[in-house]
């Protein structure tokens, strides 16, 4: 057993793990946040897709040793929280994959979500055939893509209007650019 | 429709209502569930395509750190468990039934396909149980196995079963010979092709799941599955498998990520954790890793086909004669029978009209996973044949691809049409669907477009298909005629609360097709109760009393229907209701807009009014009218439903490498009504996804001895964004005639219709070079292949009339 520090979408968090516990393990049966999914054993799919120290990562090619001291993101730290009694305000991204119906059975959503908030946070106006190519660690057999990708065009020119407070503030913690 | 639901009912692009949870993370998969006390199973699996068992010890893996139990097929035959039946009987040519061997819950001394379970290790927690799955000690003595379908028919081949000589599940056949052949004799033209309908692999994203629970208190059991119809689940747990009465068993499908036909079947595994559970004390999950996926998901497609195709001087088709092998895989999986035949053969006919049909289809034992059901199921493999031969029959009698299909389409006055293959189409219009496809493609701007391509080096083709589906599965007394074992109708209860508020109890079951939010658009439409006031709940068999499920594009035409069937029987019992309150006579009293009114005055009454009179009256004429408004009904399709269309599809193809891109697909569907267009097209786009990776990426490979060589994502290759452009979609309803809602549906046209124009494109692209045929999947490499063999060939030039039958 390893003891390992870190905090995910901003509590602490210190928990004593397995030094094989893959990351995706921690968070999905340790910390019950079962947003994160698993789709495949290849790192293919990329439905495992969070963030670690405000970078995309797909949680089941890292092991949760190896997220010490940092600070992890997941599906259920992206939207602004619930004050109490109310109900969480969708992050742009959010909010754009259900106006733009960019999803169906939702499996591979947390991971295209978490990858495509990175992807503006990079380049805040990406074109068709960038959303396309960042994309290609994220896979999903519902929605043949197109609006998932009509999704994250129309998330990214939202942010960049200034809709919220800045695509360059993803990665800081829940909620970040989360005010549109 | 009513100023409350203005903009929520039939025709409405709403937003969809479960989407919030899944985007914030709080979908509810049955790999979230743990149970308190929760233990874990692993499969143990073969690792040979063929094999005896000669013995198996689990004494190392029982001694291992957490491990509860191990179980095998010794211990299924003691408990008397039950095969995994099969819900669909074919006869023979001859009058016999197919053959139907035993398909055990966990191998009984044989194993016939990689991946085959032999034993379930369970432990306290998932590593455990998989650290000790490799400890048990199974002794296998390998055997000539067969995998391929052209192999296992040939003489001599290795057999899966004993009873099944060659092979032979069934030998069946559809249609009228002597027409056929009296029709070919006298044909001007005859154009023959062979086609393979490559194997491929559902891929849900969400891989199976089950979590099983037995409560010795109350003596019941609790399944917790990925399932597309978790009443059949149930039914089939109930009555074959575990053999326990229905009301002691529950099983719930809660969020389901995906289906794509994967998840109708009950499999091994639902029934396994239940009965590990009562064994153990304690609840049993299990979940498949990817890998595991590929080998225990039934897969799809793997037929052979040799048809020919008669026409006249004037290019009309005179007859259709088709011959197929399809492989079945190891075990009869579920519907497996039903897809080779019934919802193959029977769509041969396709838009055409075309006078006498005769199909024969030989289905085919191989050592490898069950073949069954995947999006389409039947409908693409008879879509894909007839389309490629059209598109050769063109070339070869010198006919324009497009006019060769408009004279050949049913028209729009034949209807209802009988085809020579069982079915009578409703409605429809071809001609329609075509022209929209082809206007939204630019057909007319297409030669320009290949210029364009050819100064850039690039070979541009187009290639359309013009498809016809049958859903809304199933008119029951007509597919209990056919052989299937169960009746296919479809189950509603409609609940108006005291206050007006709705729940929808529906035997569907959605796994991404939006039902939440459709379904209760049907309500706002028809009781003019507003969306927000409108609950839709699916995928439990406690709270909702039956159901068929989800599948052949069957929830909205059928599932909707009932739920419409339930409302009416509402809105009846609303107006005695509403009689009572305003003095007058039911006769008199009309209900629209959410108002019950008396005919020709403005005395009314709220939808809300009579649901809170009708539950919580001070004075109420109880003797005439039940209390309460609440109501269920069954609805069985008079028909299938045939929705149709045109896809049409530009790829380009780089001569050097043989990649091929899709560079425009525009498609025009007749789906019947629509209720949201949004989800609508959201489901064209998911098919055609579908559709474009078994025609250019998909491909389910085995060796020769039955070992899965492409049995990952990194061997497998799926669609992904950058493979794929921006699909144009177009809609031209012609309402079913046969439904009360119109419509007709539309999860799997994608899959059916855009195969065919795929590959047609790409031998347009490459007829210049001589190539004059290709199998799916089109990779670069078979693609290359092609033109480097047509080169060798010295290329001859593009076949012009008469040159290529």
């Amino acid at each position: 057993m390893a003891t390992i520090a870190l905090t995910v979408n901003e509590r602490a968090h210190v928990v004593d793990v397995e030094p094989r516990t893959l990351l995706v393990e921690l968070l999905r049966e340790r910390l019950r946040l079962t947003g994160t999914h698993v789709g495949c054993d290849t790192s293919q799919c990329g439905a495992c897709t969070v963030w670690v120290d405000g970078r995309s990562v797909k949680s089941c090619t890292m092991l949760a040793v190896e997220a010490e001291g940092a600070a992890v993101t997941t599906i259920e730290g992206l939207a602004e929280p619930a004050a109490p009694g109310g109900s969480a305000r969708l992050h742009p991204m959010q909010a754009a994959f259900n106006a733009c119906h960019g999803l169906q059975c939702g499996f591979c959503t947390p991971g295209m979500v978490m990858s495509a908030t990175e992807l503006v946070r990079r380049n805040p106006r990406p074109t068709e055939g960038d959303v396309r190519h960042w994309l290609e660690g994220n896979l999903c057999r519902c929605t043949g893509y197109h609006n998932i990708v009509r999704a994250v065009l129309e998330a990214a020119a939202a942010m960049s209007a200034g809709q919220g407070p800045g695509a360059s503030d993803i990665g800081q913690g829940p909620g970040a650019g989360g005010a549109a | 429709m009513s100023a409350a639901t203005a903009g929520e009912g039939i025709g409405a692009s709403v937003a969809r209502r479960e989407d919030r949870r899944f985007l914030l993370g709080k979908g509810r998969y049955t790999d979230d569930i743990v149970l308190p006390d929760q233990t874990w199973a692993v499969f143990v699996r073969s690792p040979h395509a063929h094999a005896a068992i000669r013995s198996i010890d689990a004494a190392r893996a029982l001694a291992a750190p957490g491990v509860l139990a191990v179980l095998t097929g010794a211990e299924v035959a003691a408990d008397d468990l039950g095969g995994i039946p099969c819900g669909w009987q074919i006869t023979n040519k001859d009058g016999s039934k197919m053959v139907e061997p035993p398909h055990p819950a966990l191998a009984q001394g044989k194993v016939r396909h990689a991946g085959d379970p032999v034993a379930m290790v369970i432990a306290e927690g998932r590593a455990q149980a998989k650290e000790a799955a490799k400890l048990v000690d199974v002794d296998y003595e390998p055997l000539p196995a067969v995998a391929h379908l052209r192999d296992a028919a040939s003489p001599g081949a290795a057999q899966v079963w004993d009873e099944a000589p060659g092979n032979v599940c069934f030998d069946w056949h559809l249609g009228d010979a002597g027409p056929v052949d009296a029709a070919f004799a006298a044909a001007d033209r005859v154009v023959a092709i062979d086609v393979v309908n490559n194997r491929i692999v559902p891929n849900a994203i969400e891989p199976r799941a089950a979590n099983g629970h037995f409560d010795p208190v109350d003596d019941r059991y609790t399944l917790y599955t990925t399932s597309q119809n978790p009443h059949l689940t149930r039914l089939l747990l109930g009555a074959f498998t575990l053999k326990v009465p229905e009301h002691k068993l529950r099983v719930v499908a809660p969020d389901v990520g995906g289906g794509f036909g994967s998840k109708i079947f009950h499999y091994a595994e639902e029934l396994l954790v239940l009965w590990a559970s009562r064994r153990v004390g304690r609840p049993v999950k299990w979940t498949a890793e990817r890998s595991e996926s590929f080998l225990s998901d039934a897969h799809g497609r793997d037929h052979l086909s040799h048809a020919e195709l008669a026409l006249d001087a004037g290019g009309k088709f005179l007859a259709l004669r088709v011959s197929t092998l399809a492989n079945l895989g190891a075990y009869l999986s579920t519907f497996a029978p039903a897809i080779p035949t019934y919802l193959y053969a029977t769509l041969l006919s396709g838009p055409y009209a075309i006078p006498a049909i005769y199909a024969e289809v030989k289905a085919i034992f191989t050592h490898t996973v069950p073949v069954d059901a995947v999006r389409g199921a039947g409908r693409p493999e008879a879509s894909y044949l007839l389309e490629r031969l059209v598109d050769k029959a063109a070339l070869a009698i010198g006919a324009d691809r497009v006019d060769l299909r408009r004279r050949n389409f049913i028209r729009p006055d034949q209807f209802p049409y009988q085809t020579a293959v069982a079915l009578q189409y409703d409605t429809g219009d071809y001609e329609a669907t075509l022209d929209l496809a082809l206007a939204a493609i630019d057909h007319a701007g297409l030669a320009e477009r290949k210029a364009a391509s050819q100064a850039r080096g690039k070979l541009r083709g187009f290639g359309i298909s013009t498809y016809l589906e049958a859903c809304g599965i199933a008119p029951s007394a007509l597919v209990g005629a056919l052989g299937a074992r169960a009746g296919l109708y479809e189950a509603a209860t409609v609940r108006v609360h005291p206050t007006g508020s709705v729940t929808v109890f529906t035997g569907s079951h959605s796994h991404g097709q939006g039902h939440e939010t459709t379904f209760a658009q049907l309500v706002a439409e028809q009781l003019g109760v507003p969306l927000a006031s409108v609950e839709v709940v699916h995928g439990d068999t406690d709270r909702i009393p039956f159901g068929m499920g989800t599948y052949g594009s069957r929830s909205a035409a059928v599932g909707g229907s009932a739920i419409v069937k339930a409302m009416d029987k509402i809105v009846e019992k609303g107006k005695k209701v509403a009689a009572h309150l305003l003095e007058a006579s039911v006769a008199d009293v009309e209900f629209a807009d959410g108002k019950f009114r008396v005919a020709g005055t403005d005395r009314e009454k709220t939808f809300g009014e009579v649901a809170f009179a009708a539950y919580v009256p001070h004075n109420y004429p109880i003797e005439t009218v039940e209390p309460g408004l609440e109501d269920s009904a069954f609805y069985d399709p008079k028909n299938f439903t045939f929705p149709a269309g045109c896809h049409a599809v530009e790829v380009e193809i780089d001569p050097e490498t043989g990649v091929v891109e899709v560079v425009d697909v525009a498609i025009a569907d007749d789906v019947g009504t629509v209720i949201n267009p949004m989800i609508v097209d959201g489901q064209a786009h998911g098919g055609l996804a579908h559709g474009i990776g078994q025609a250019l990426y998909e491909e389910c490979v085995y060796d020769a001895t039955g070992q899965l060589l492409s049995g990952s994502f990194m061997s497998y290759c799926m669609p992904r964004a950058a493979d794929l452009p921006m699909f144009r979609v177009g809609n031209h309803a012609t309402p079913c005639t046969h439904n009360p809602t119109g419509i007709k549906g539309v999860g799997e046209v994608g899959a059916i219709g855009v195969p065919p124009a795929v590959i047609n494109a790409v031998l347009d692209a490459l007829a210049p070079l001589g190539v004059a045929d290709i199998e799916m999947p089109a990779t670069p490499e078979k693609v290359w292949r092609a033109m480097a063999a047509a080169g060798a060939a010295s290329a001859p030039p593009r076949p012009s009339a008469g040159g290529a039958a």
